[in-house]
């Protein structure tokens, strides 16, 4: 998603798996594809990691705090809430 | 004793600084700071921000908006560093941090990770069984107090500002900051006062 989100906004991660596309760096973590959550804070914009680690030209990206209920994920769960950095490149609207 | 041992590990770092420098990408000096500054980054660095945050407010507020900027003017130095972010405790909600991909800290504050922080159990059950955790620690939470576990996944680093303990009122700054230890700032236990 692009543009400046807001917090309370509701996201999903997207449901994509690059690492079975071949080498690739990243920073959204498996548990969360297709997880959907709420947009905590704005925290900034960095260079994409995804090209950093392959020394190639970064785009800065908005980087957020997104808000996940964690018995969503595993059913099993302990805890009241997980927060995660996420990039929007890695958000969709929900 | 004028010979001394010298790995191939010692030899290949003087190659590279050495390289470094003759390419102008970082000077000597540079890299002298960094060693002192790698160097001076240990918990008691983080544990004399949180001190002083539980006594003066001003700079509470400054460093929950700003953490790499708070730490700098307690002369931490964080030229070079990733953005610290600062987690606030309340009596209702506890934070606890994890980075589930690999190892990300904040050594600037904290110094090197303990070895159990890197380790795929801790990793694994921080985010899925946190309160399990936190018993294995000796830390019983309250049910009523929420726990929040934040995944440090990319370009922040995240410390906890735990409360102040019951018992330390009247006490200075130093006194403070010696009952915090690198856990109570990661969220695995909370400061104590024997």
């Amino acid at each position: 998603m692009s543009g400046l989100l807001s917090p309370g906004t509701k996201v999903r991660v997207r449901d994509d798996w690059p690492e079975t596309r071949g080498a690739c760096h990243i920073r959204t973590p498996h548990y969360l594809r297709g997880a959907e959550g709420v947009v905590e804070k704005h925290l900034g914009a960095f260079p994409n990691p995804e090209d950093l680690a392959f020394a190639r030209p970064a785009s800065r990206l908005n980087l957020y705090h997104v808000r996940f209920v964690p018995q969503a994920i595993w059913p099993d769960a302990g805890g009241e809430a997980l927060v995660v950095e996420l990039y929007e490149t890695w958000l969709e609207a929900a | 004793m004028s010979e001394v041992l010298e790995t191939p590990s010692d030899r290949l770092l003087a190659a590279v600084r050495q390289l470094l420098t003759d390419k102008g990408v970082v000077s000597r000096e540079e890299i002298f700071e960094r060693i002192q500054a790698t160097d001076a980054a240990t918990p008691a660095q983080g544990a004399r921000m949180v001190a002083k945050a539980w006594v003066d407010p001003a700079f509470r507020a400054r460093m929950l908006a700003d953490g790499a900027k708070a730490a700098e003017e307690l002369g931490i130095p964080m030229r070079g560093m990733p953005p610290l972010g600062v987690l606030e405790d309340t009596a209702d909600e506890h934070n606890l941090v994890v980075c589930t991909l690999c190892s990300c800290y904040p050594r600037a504050v904290l110094g090197y990770p303990p070895f159990w922080f890197k380790s795929a159990a801790y990793r694994a059950r921080a985010v899925r069984d946190p309160r399990g955790l936190l018993r294995e620690f000796g830390t019983e939470l309250p049910q009523a107090v929420k726990l929040r576990v934040v995944d440090s996944t990319a370009d922040y680093r995240w410390m906890v500002l735990p409360l102040r303990p019951a018992g330390t009122e009247g006490w200075s700054e130093e006194q403070l900051a010696a009952v915090v230890r690198e856990g109570d700032m990661i969220g695995v236990t909370f400061p104590k006062v024997s």
